[in-house]
């Protein structure tokens, strides 16, 4: 039997339970949100009993104004024999941003994850080489995250009203 | 004086106890080098050819365009894509338009899909033609090289005259294309369709059952379909190990479901394997683009009404209106200020767009909070995702074979550092 939206959130259902939550199909993307620390769980069974066994994607989203769950992490996975892929979220408080590592389960999530962290400051734990990767080494801070501005915040002769977001 | 310069200078190498005992040599392959075709470095652990370890280290043309997007209206995070994979531009900017379209719910008119795709393949043949030809330059043979950069020159031709620019395209907008293709297009392509495959052959007859080539290839840098899926490998990579996933077939977009073509698959996985297949796919890019060109005009001969057809009519927000029409009408001189100052909201959503890129699947997740620009942008780049196993590739091979292994890898600065 062909794997549909329906049947995943069916099965993922029956397993987890009310655990996952947010089902949402935007653009035929079956997306779900998962508690942060039964991430590998969720992936492992998604991986062993259901076939997602590729990763498409791995990546942080920030999101200032949600006290409490700040930072995100988005996995798309993909089925290859089903020609299906679903979403992940999982969301974490920026104070403490700790995820269980999925290079264990995918080796393309070990870079991947370097990036994120590189990025945003999800400490991924048990990654087995948790450095930078794109940035230099001696940075401080993670660039993605809202509050560092594109443009020189000291200059006034861009007024944001007028040019950017 | 001179006594005390002379005492320091004897004690100015400090050798460690270590490196005295050490029997291996430690290798910097790179940031520039010759073998690496493009700015990365591999720290290598090497017992005489034998590559025991290797480190790469990347991001030294890092360009945060991930944050850049998150400032810029939409229709200026084309530009962003072009120079990702700068080999093969053209599919990365329709990938992010055909991610607008799919937010913004806009369907586009067949003629727009043929012209899309035939622009697409175009530069998927000038895509793999670069990898191949390095991977003959890698194995000692130059000459190969120079027959295919004339015909790479063609294709930049036929760019130059859809889009006005060469390597980084900025080709099309949300909805399809600029302007209509002109007839010296056609006349381009039809003179590159008929003498390209003259052209192809002679190459596959410099290459392809060449024994010293076919020796140095085989073998090398070999990797399993099974972690080649591990590793998120996409593209050529991963059909040279035998996984026949191509996006244009498994989610086909712009329309690839009405053309007929076949996607070829290796074995092992080794640098032959990867040479071949894309050297397959040229052909198969070619035929489509053959395909495309009949169909597009076909439409234009069975319904005159569409020639002119270059944009999808849904899309009119985000395209500029003609010039004559904006010198001369009120409307048009207001659409085309508030398009060019980026004034032009998006409806929040989000949304995965992937097509098949010249290295795999490039994607587009799109986080759009109904302002002026994306929220937040992520470019799923494969040369990024695949570069990771390359350790696990060439560790134990020799160090020619890390090299050829690099190249027909194709990994792209560009794509690689984002």
């Amino acid at each position: 039997m062909a794997l549909t939206n329906e049947l995943i959130q069916e099965k993922l259902t029956e397993k987890f339970g009310v655990q996952l939550t947010e089902w949402e199909v935007p653009y035929g993307l079956l997306t779900f949100r998962a508690p942060a620390d039964m991430n590998l769980k969720v992936l492992q069974h998604l991986y062993d009993d259901m076939g997602f066994q590729f990763m498409t994607d791995l990546t942080g989203v920030h999101y200032p104004d949600r006290k409490g769950e700040e930072l995100s992490v988005v996995y798309h996975l993909h089925n290859l024999s089903e020609n299906i892929r679903l979403r992940m979220k999982i969301y974490v408080p920026v104070e403490k941003p700790d995820v269980y590592t999925a290079s264990k389960l995918f080796s393309t999530a070990n870079w991947m994850e370097r990036e994120t962290y590189d990025f945003f400051g999800f400490n991924f734990i048990g990654h087995p080489n948790l450095i930078r990767i794109l940035n230099v080494d001696e940075m401080d801070y993670f660039p993605m995250r809202k509050e560092y501005q594109m443009e020189d915040p000291t200059r006034i002769d861009k007024d944001d009203e007028m040019f950017g977001r | 004086m001179s006594d005390q310069l002379t005492h320091t200078s004897q004690h100015h190498i400090k050798l460690s106890e270590e490196s005295l005992q050490k029997q291996t040599t430690t290798l910097n392959l790179g940031p520039t080098h010759p073998a690496t075709h493009g700015v990365f470095q591999n720290i290598m652990e090497i017992d005489g050819e034998r590559v025991l370890e290797t480190v790469p280290t990347i991001g030294y043309i890092h360009r945060a365009f991930e944050k850049i997007a998150e400032r810029r209206p939409y229709y200026q995070v084309t530009t962003l894509t072009d120079r990702l994979n700068y080999c093969s531009a053209p599919i990365n900017n329709m990938g992010w338009h055909m991610t607008m379209e799919k937010l913004l719910g806009i369907k586009t008119p067949k003629r727009v899909d043929y012209m899309r795709v035939a622009m697409m393949e175009l530069s998927r043949i000038a895509d793999h033609l670069v990898c191949n030809s390095v991977v003959a330059v890698d194995t000692g043979a130059l000459t190969g090289f120079t027959y295919v950069f004339q015909y790479r020159e063609k294709i930049y031709e036929i760019f130059e005259e859809v889009c006005g620019s060469r390597l980084t395209t900025n080709m099309g907008r949300v909805g399809g294309f600029e302007r209509n293709f002109s007839d010296v297009l056609f006349t381009k392509l039809d003179s590159f369709i008929a003498t390209f495959p003259k052209m192809m052959k002679e190459f596959e007859g410099l290459m392809n059952r060449n024994r010293i080539f076919m020796d140095r290839c085989i073998g090398a840098g070999p990797i399993s379909a099974e972690r080649a899926i591990n590793y998120g490998f996409t593209g050529p990579n991963l059909r040279a190990a035998g996984v026949d996933y191509d996006v244009r077939v498994a989610q086909p977009y712009s329309s690839y479901e009405d053309f007929e073509f076949t996607i070829p698959v290796g074995t092992k996985g080794d640098v032959y394997d990867r040479y071949m297949v894309r050297n397959d796919e040229i052909w198969q890019s070619f035929s489509i683009v053959k395909q495309a060109l009949e169909k597009i005009r076909k439409i234009d001969t069975e319904f005159p009404d569409q020639k002119n057809v270059f944009y999808a009519p849904e899309a009119d927000k985000f395209h500029l209106p003609a010039k004559a029409d904006v010198y001369t009408k009120m409307e048009a001189l207001i659409y085309h200020f508030k398009m060019v100052m980026g004034e032009i909201d998006a409806p929040a959503g989000e949304v995965y767009h992937s097509v098949e890129g010249g290295n795999g699947e490039v994607g587009y997740y799109l986080i759009s909070d109904g302002g002026r620009t994306p929220y937040r942008l992520h470019f799923r780049r494969p040369c990024f995702i695949y570069y990771q196993a390359y350790p696990e590739m060439v560790e134990g091979g020799l160090l020619s074979d890390a090299v050829i292994t690099l190249s027909s890898l194709n990994v792209i600065a560009g794509e690689l550092d984002a």
